[in-house]
């Protein structure tokens, strides 16, 4: 956990009294909404097809039990009773009052939640892997960084006026849970020869209108020079991003449009002029961060305890287990994931009720601790494994166990036509569709490893070009109609996916899936062949004939 | 649908209606005739013709504490006069998504 000092929690609160402020002089008519947007958009504030909809941080995914239940309150109190894990480790709630508004930050804040760095053409909140600190083999909890640069950026005005939005994330593992090659920085902490604590910094990734993958930058930036480093993108961003056009100003096209190394040599440049600088960051200051975020105090345990053995006489317990349960880097405990993706639930979506007894579950069996991780999925990170048969009976009976993680099921999808006014199509109704389809266990296990990813429309935040399988829906006279992309991945292979054929109709989107399915399953070479690798090994025309012979 | 938050130029096809988000708690409204907002789209004021519709929204517009985001939607009118959403996007901002919601806590 971490714990904010003073400057942060006077910082949060101030903003809640002006926000409030702000809001009664909008409702006064005081302020025009001209003037008020972008105030509200500060806060975290869209306005979207039915209401408000607020929009709040949960910093590199890490809540407290008590942050969790003042969401569960938040949910119950403000809005319908229940919230919406986003893939940017962020949750929203859909039908805010404007007026409410303000007394809803005021309960945040009093657990040291805020919904700043959440919208507006500024630095978002950094995310990071849902597993920092616990994941076994990472280089250091990458949490640290995320602290450090949030804090950095926080306000600071190189930041806060940038020509978009801007987006950092963070790994220290080999397999990457934080998608950084699809962020505007993707940092990867490693050690280079001397075993030195640094990053290889990638610059240029995102999806939206026009998809890129991020490219290397640098192979090895020390740690103490990421800050300078980080600031010198930051100028050469600045000094050419196109603010003329809002849809060429983020750094992807800009990278694009300079090439990699002249870019890079740009970068270099700069940073030579600022490194040595007061942005040179003092060991102190890493170790004062770092004394912030404290571990629970983990037990000797034994690797194989008797509950576990005595519970894996269960099928269901079993098949959970092997799902959702993954290695910790302390001897007798675990990781679980817990799956927002019920069968025919709206992805992502948590009630009060599930996150009241999750915070309760958290502080009996997590240390208090819960996580968020992109896939719009959340975590218990420090399990006991003696803990685990007990707190499986007690997710089932929450509907909080469907072992469906990494599987078909485990859908991404955006809110899409049904809450948000910039969709052209609907994204839920298609996962949860979906999910039916695929709801036999053994069929989604048989097909292994899959992701679906569903946006509604080309801004991406189902993250559509790099799912397994990616849906955008787009529209054409009028109709909802969706095109669908096989081969994109988001993980340290990224890649964009490729067109399979021309878009079809709402109705039809779940039969050509099954019928995607059908054709890997016949085409790949053997059981462990994952759908992703049938596609890179065969490309996509295999799957185009047998899908599309037919129509 | 292609967004409407996207519309630049004043094209209406058939009988429309200004639609927007009640200020203070973000709820559907439609303009009426009288000059207000309702939250039923049974009283909200038709509009057959580009003048008549560009008017309409200038004065929605002005309208700025009563609600924000104004823009022209197509509409049905039956012959019984019944005014039903003209898309699938004015549909749902009327009856809600089509999907189950979460039950309420
Ligand atoms: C319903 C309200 C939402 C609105 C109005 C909205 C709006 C947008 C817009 C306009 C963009 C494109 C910005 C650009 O030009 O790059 C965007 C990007 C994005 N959104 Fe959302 N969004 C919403 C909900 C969500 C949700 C629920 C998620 C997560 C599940 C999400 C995740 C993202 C992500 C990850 C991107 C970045 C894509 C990139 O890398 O460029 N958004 N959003
Ligand atoms: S992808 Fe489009 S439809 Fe989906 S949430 Fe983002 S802006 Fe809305």
């Amino acid at each position: 956990m971490y714990a904010y000092d003073e400057i942060d929690r006077t910082l949060v609160n101030e903003r809640v009294s002006e926000f409030r402020d702000q809001v009664k002089r909008r409702l006064s008519g005081e302020l025009t909404e001209d003037e008020f947007k972008i105030l509200r958009l500060q806060n975290g504030v869209y306005l979207q097809l039915h209401a408000y909809m607020f929009r709040v941080a949960i910093p590199y995914g890490t809540l407290a039990a008590n942050q969790l239940r003042a969401l569960a309150h938040v949910a119950r109190k403000y809005d319908r009773g229940y919230g919406h894990f986003t893939t940017r480790q962020n949750i929203q709630f859909n039908w805010i009052k404007l007026a409410e508004l303000p007394d809803a930050l005021e309960d945040l804040a009093k657990v040291g939640i805020h919904a700043m760095q959440t919208s507006g053409n500024n630095m978002r909140n950094v995310t990071s892997d849902q597993w920092a600190g616990v994941a076994p083999g990472e280089i250091e909890d990458p949490r640290i960084w995320s602290e450090l640069i949030r804090q950095h950026t926080t306000l600071h005005p190189e930041f806060s006026f940038l020509p978009r939005k801007f987006k950092i994330a963070i790994t220290a593992s080999d397999h990457d849970r934080a998608a950084i090659k699809i962020h505007d920085i993707g940092l990867k902490l490693i050690k280079n020869e001397k075993g030195e604590t640094g990053f290889e910094v990638l610059v240029g990734g995102g999806l939206g209108r026009t998809p890129f993958i991020g490219k290397t930058i640098k192979h090895f930036v020390h740690g103490r020079d990421i800050l300078s480093y980080i600031e010198a993108i930051l100028r050469v961003y600045n000094q050419y991003g196109r603010r003329d056009n809002i849809y060429k100003a983020r750094i992807k096209i800009l990278v694009h449009e300079l090439g990699i190394e002249k870019f890079s040599r740009e970068v270099e440049e700069e940073w030579q002029h600022i490194r040595n600088s007061s942005l040179q960051i003092d060991d102190e200051v890493i170790e004062d961060i770092r004394s912030r975020f404290t571990y629970p105090a983990y037990e000797k345990l034994p690797h194989m305890p008797d509950e576990l053995r005595q519970a894996a006489a269960d099928a269901d317990f079993e098949a959970w287990r092997k799902n959702s349960v993954a290695p910790h880097k302390v001897q007798g405990y675990a990781i679980v994931t817990i799956s927002l993706k019920p069968i025919g639930k709206p992805p992502g979506d948590a009630t009060a009720d599930q996150m009241d007894a999750l915070a309760d579950l958290a502080d009996k069996y997590s240390f208090g601790e819960i996580r968020v991780g992109h896939e719009q999925n959340l975590a218990l990170p420090h399990v006991a494994k003696r803990d685990l048969p007990a707190l499986w009976k007690a997710l089932d009976k929450l509907g909080l166990a469907t072992p469906n993680v990494n599987l078909i099921t485990d859908i991404i999808a955006c809110p899409g036509l049904d809450y948000c006014s910039l969709a052209n199509a609907r994204s839920i109704p298609i996962a949860q569709e979906l999910t039916r389809r695929f709801a036999d266990h053994e069929l989604a296990n048989l097909i292994g490893r899959l992701h679906i990813n569903i946006s509604g429309c080309i801004n991406a935040c189902g993250h559509h070009h790099v799912g397994h399988i990616g849906i955008l829906g787009v529209e054409k006279n009028g109709e909802e109609v969706y095109q669908i992309t096989i081969g994109g991945r988001a993980d340290e292979g990224a890649a964009l996916g490729n067109l399979i054929g021309p878009g079809v109709k709402f109705d039809e989107v779940a039969d050509v899936i099954e019928d995607v399915v059908e054709a890997y399953l016949a085409l790949r070479e053997r059981p462990e062949e994952l759908f992703i690798d049938t596609v890179k090994r065969l490309g996509v025309e295999p799957f185009k004939e047998r899908v599309y012979a037919t129509r | 649908m292609t967004s409407p938050l996207e519309q630049k130029k004043i094209k209406i096809a058939g009988p429309s209606v200004v639609t927007a988000n009640r200020t203070w708690d973000g709820i559907v409204v439609y303009r009426t005739a009288a000059k207000s907002w309702s939250a039923d789209l049974s009283e909200a004021a038709i509009v057959r013709d580009p003048d008549e519709a560009k008017s309409l929204l200038a004065e929605s517009v002005a309208d700025d504490v009563g609600a924000i985001g104004p823009y022209i939607a197509p509409v049905q009118v039956g012959a019984d006069g019944k005014i039903e959403p003209g898309n699938l996007r004015e549909q749902i901002r009327r009856t809600g998504v089509t999907i189950g919601q979460p039950a309420q806590a």
